[in-house]
């Protein structure tokens, strides 16, 4: 089966326990992370993930986790297929 | 990762800043095979056929915007026009028809339906006839049900017979509506040379050249486009069309794609990608204002058309770069009540009835949502139609009417139709009359421009 992957970006105030909550709902699911990066500019966090979520038949699950650990945090978190950011900005 | 940072941040903002989104996945349904000379029977196959076909339309739609997490604002739906399979129908059965189409939305969960249509360029059949008939009542006695009406061509000409009907059609629809502002005008169009690809409301229907049943998508966002502008306030007009230009690309792209997924998780066949830049009334999600931006005080201003045919030229340039089925109107709609820029173009005296007129020679579509005094004639409406159909003929394009008589109301008051539809001021017409002109009747016949074989 083709893999289904999808990116996960974060943008918020730094702050202790970013990645390990956005990582602890990823591992809650069982969805393996593929590639990771993040950069702190004047406080400002941001992180992109990308990740497989071939397993996954929903998305929602996953939203609503991570709406309440953007709540907790006052972070910003969303997840989308990676084939949107390819279709917009490759040609 | 191959995408950047950046990247992902631009669509991010592109949807929660600038509000992009997919205005509306549409599903078109062939209805010729519902045809019966049992008007019962017909009635019941309608219903049937439309909500198992589009059963799972809404719930497929919505889960695609999570995926993706780009909004998908509206889901509809395009049918057979009407008088195809009316038959023998009476006019009392045609609006029995009407309200099944309006419960097939309401039990479907979309918000308009479109299709109770008819094509009369050149002339008007018995079915057709009862479809007009029953026209003002169906619109005023369903709240879903859009019609829009076919009166020219450039291959054809205009049919003024019909456009005299229109005009008394349009009259009595606001009438039977006038508690609500005549807000039943608000769902019918008038086109010359429609698309029948068109996803977009009210204008959508069915074509004959279509298959079984098809999914075509329509993107916006002139928010995306204004912002993208607003980066670059010095650009020369070049640069100025090549920024309308890729961000018209990304859009598209982004529509097409979940155009794709949709069609093929419900089986259907993808149709086409309509860029549209269609307004709504949320901030800065305005045509107008990118009128402005691109260098005019208010929009109706000299320059105006020369702005606009730029960026309605770019945003079609961008959309068949980066779909391979680009279709329907594409280009920039301005409709009035739906656009905060237009409205106060005109509470500013900026913008006027003839400067409409004329900016629907280089846009996508004609006059849209465009509130007028109670008291105009019907001969008036009509030859406000015949305008526009005569400069659709002529520049082989898409034009239409959609104007909204308000009764009881006088040029200068404000008017709220509610929702996606928004709030107009009343606009003054031309005083003298065109009564001769319609009364004449006839055909206007199809210019020069339609010689070309």
């Amino acid at each position: 089966m083709k893999q289904k992957r999808a990116v996960v970006s974060v943008i918020g105030k730094d702050q202790v326990g970013i990645i390990a909550k956005v990582t602890a709902v990823l591992a809650d699911n069982h969805i393996n992370v593929l590639d990771i990066s993040q950069t702190i500019l004047q406080d400002f966090f941001t992180m992109m993930m990308l990740v497989d979520v071939s397993e996954q038949e929903h998305l929602d699950v996953l939203h609503r986790q991570f709406d309440q650990v953007s709540q907790e945090l006052g972070l910003k978190i969303n997840i989308q297929l990676e084939e949107i950011f390819q279709a917009m900005h490759r040609v | 990762m191959n995408i950047a940072f950046a990247e992902i941040q631009e669509t991010i903002r592109m949807v929660q800043m600038e509000s992009l989104d997919i205005r509306t996945v549409t599903m078109g349904i062939n209805l010729r095979n519902c045809a019966d000379s049992d008007f019962e029977k017909m009635n019941q196959k309608v219903f049937d056929k439309i909500t198992s076909y589009a059963s799972k339309l809404r719930e497929t739609a919505e889960k695609a915007e999570k995926e993706f997490g780009i909004p998908i604002i509206n889901k509809r739906i395009s049918i057979t026009p009407v008088a195809e399979i009316l038959g023998d129908a009476t006019v009392a059965q045609a609006v029995e028809l009407a309200k099944t189409l309006d419960r097939a939305a309401k039990e479907l969960g979309i918000d308009f339906i479109g299709g109770y249509s008819a094509l009369v360029h050149k002339g008007v059949s018995k079915s057709e006839q009862t479809l007009l008939d029953a026209l003002p009542e169906a619109l005023a006695v369903t709240e879903r049900v859009c019609s829009s009406i076919s009166v020219a061509t450039t291959r054809t000409g205009i049919n003024m017979d019909a456009v005299r009907q229109l005009g008394e059609i349009i009259k009595n629809a606001a009438e039977r509506t006038k508690d609500q502002n005549g807000i039943a005008c608000a769902k019918l169009v008038v086109f010359c040379n429609p698309v029948e690809d068109n996803p977009f409301m009210a204008g959508a229907f069915h074509g004959a050249g279509e298959g079984e049943a098809v999914i075509n998508v329509g993107v916006s966002g002139p928010g995306v486009v204004l912002n993208a502008l607003k980066r670059h306030p010095d650009a020369d007009l070049g640069k100025v069309a090549d920024i309308i230009k890729k961000t018209a690309f990304k859009i598209t792209r982004a529509g097409e794609l979940i155009g794709r997924v949709v069609a093929e998780r419900l089986d259907v066949p993808f149709g086409i990608m309509d860029l549209s830049l269609a307004p709504t009334n949320a901030m800065n999600d305005s045509v107008a204002e990118i009128l402005e931006e691109i260098g005019l005080e208010r929009v109706g201003t000299h320059g105006t058309i020369a702005a606009l045919a730029l960026m309605n030229d770019a945003v079609k340039k961008g959309g068949a770069m980066a779909s391979s089925y680009v279709g329907g109107l594409s280009g920039a709609f301005i409709p009035v009540s739906e656009d905060n820029g237009m409205i106060r173009g005109i509470v500013d005296d900026a913008l006027t009835l003839p400067k409409l007129e004329a900016m629907t020679c280089v846009c996508s579509v004609g006059l849209d949502m465009i509130a007028l005094t109670g008291d105009v004639s019907a001969a008036t409406l009509s030859a406000m139609i015949a305008d526009e159909a005569a400069i659709g003929m002529i520049n082989k394009k898409t034009t239409a009417v959609r104007v909204i008589p308000v009764p009881g109301k006088k040029q200068g008051e404000m008017v709220e139709f509610g929702g996606l539809l928004g709030r107009a001021p009343v606009m003054g017409v031309n005083p003298y009359s065109s009564e001769k002109l319609i009364q004449r009747g006839g055909r206007i016949p199809a210019p020069l421009q339609a010689l070309i074989n």
